[in-house]
């Protein structure tokens, strides 16, 4: 049987078209994934995200297993709560998982890794521990909830305390902080103001209710995945995998090269790759009638690619895509649809931030 | 369970068709199909003055999930279709059996209508899927 997080009743009622999410039983939509799209966009919306998983890593040689482990460098991080976004690769620069670690201090981080990758990343960490002194522990006690969109800030205000509301209004983007049983973190997935909470499994009833009271919209995968692909945001398994290079995934922005004596695993295999040089991910944009799909055939001036991810845009009307294509690549690309050969604009993989469009076509 | 009007006749391949007399007969899909194909974000229809076959694909729901082809139930020549559905398509979603129709096609042989499923018999045949 499938794993349920301890929301599953929570969205049975709310009316959630439930499906299978590598091996978890999660909602899909609760009725329109483009009206939940919408309420991200333009008030607050909140996704359940307890099946991610999140490990803590803490020991006397923490930082010094992670500055290896990961393509990131954690020696970044110098405030507590801050948090870095990175590829956890294989020896051969391939991406096993991407993930967030945040900082509390040199012997103690918190990794929040996929759910569909789980079982592989903990063996992988594991592994890698070695001759570490670390101890890598899995947080299966916590459920996750993300509330994202414009008015998640001022939502999310109202289940905290005076004292707490400052705290939470003084924080930066991408940190966390833990009060009381709330971890509290300004990321997501959506491209809008919002938090990710993790929260102990038996109080997160609770504050669904209240957030549903407050005009908070449960959101499903549905919207998840629309929302992410026009922030440009890559999903794991479909955008990058084992078999792909961070540099062929735009996630050359958080691969740290420097200091160059950090000896990460994958570094070697990117260093030669970046000679060689690589494909490249980017974004297309069809104003015609028709939606991009993943798997779809790809041709630019380096020769074929393929989509990655494609949708239609709720918020702009028109489908956009994610595709790795071979270098070099004009302002134009030619895909396979439906037996005929479409052309369509070649863009930067992000396409709307904060409620507005930031595709230039 | 969703909804299957028993007015209605109904294809194996989800399409509904109304009789509206004078040989019309009104197309469009069902709740249970708008339901499997999610959000509905194009639909592309046929020519006014195309004539079909049973069975040719004829119209396409393209939604958020997958984009799926839409059969004509029988045979015959496209009279109207639903312009509506150019800006509004989420009327597939809304309103399957009323405002949601695809098209109308004229019958060149009513009686290919009665080899179509009726209610339960489509009912039986989602309960398999």
């Amino acid at each position: 049987m499938a794993q349920r997080t301890p929301l599953y009743q929570h969205h049975l009622d709310a009316g959630a078209k439930m499906v299978d999410f590598h091996g978890w039983d999660m909602p899909l939509n609760y009725g329109s994934q483009i009206e939940e799209h919408h309420a991200v966009r333009q008030n607050v919306g909140m996704f359940d995200v307890s099946h991610m998983t999140i490990v803590d890593v803490t020991g006397p040689e923490a930082k010094a297993y992670l500055r290896r482990l990961l393509a990131n460098d954690v020696a970044k991080l110098q405030m507590p709560g801050k948090a870095l976004y990175t590829a956890m690769l294989n020896e051969a620069g391939g991406v096993i998982d991407d993930l967030i670690v945040y900082f509390f201090n040199d012997e103690s981080y918190r990794l929040v890794v996929n759910s569909a990758t789980r079982d592989k990343d903990l063996a992988w960490m594991e592994a890698q521990s070695g001759e570490f002194d670390v101890a890598i522990t899995e947080r299966t006690e916590f459920a996750m909830l993300a509330v994202q969109g414009p008015q998640a800030p001022a939502t999310v205000a109202k289940l905290l305390t005076a004292e707490q509301q400052a705290q939470v209004a003084a924080m930066k983007p991408f940190v966390g902080l833990q009060m009381d049983d709330l971890f509290i973190a300004t990321t997501g997935y959506t491209g809008e103001a919002g938090y990710e909470i993790i929260i102990p499994a038996d109080v997160v009833g609770s504050v669904w209710n209240r957030l549903v009271e407050l005009g908070v919209k449960p959101c499903g995968l549905g919207a998840r995945d629309t929302l992410r692909l026009e922030a440009g945001m890559n999903l794991y398994g479909q955008d990058m995998d084992e078999t792909v290079s961070p540099l062929a995934a735009n996630m050359a922005w958080s691969v740290a090269f420097e200091p160059a004596d950090r000896d990460f695993i994958g570094r070697s295999a990117l260093e030669a790759q970046k000679v060689a040089g690589t494909e490249k991910l980017v974004g297309l944009v069809m104003q015609e009638k028709g939606v991009l799909r993943a798997g779809l055939k790809v041709i630019v001036d380096g020769g074929e690619g393929v989509i990655t991810s494609g949708t239609f845009s709720p918020t702009l009307g028109y489908s956009i895509a994610l595709a790795r294509v071979p270098q070099p690549v004009g302002d134009t690309a030619e895909v396979e649809m439906r037996k005929k050969m479409v052309t369509v604009k070649v863009v930067k993989p992000s396409f709307v931030r904060n409620g507005k469009a930031v595709v230039t076509l | 369970m969703s909804n299957v009007p028993t007015e209605l006749k109904y294809a194996a391949s989800h399409e509904w068709i109304r009789d509206e007399g004078d040989g019309i007969y009104t197309v469009g899909i069902t709740e249970h199909a708008q339901e499997l194909l999610g959000d509905m974000v194009f639909v592309d229809l046929p020519e006014v003055g195309d004539n079909v076959s049973a069975g040719d694909d004829v119209a396409v729901a393209e939604s958020v999930k997958a984009a799926s082809d839409i059969y004509a139930p029988i045979a015959g020549e496209i009279v109207a279709v639903n312009e509506e559905l150019e800006d509004s398509p989420e009327l597939v979603n809304s309103d399957p059996y009323g405002d949601g129709w695809l098209f109308k096609i004229k019958a060149d042989d009513e009686t290919e209508v009665e080899g179509l499923l009726d209610a339960e018999g489509y009912a039986a045949s989602i309960e398999e899927d």
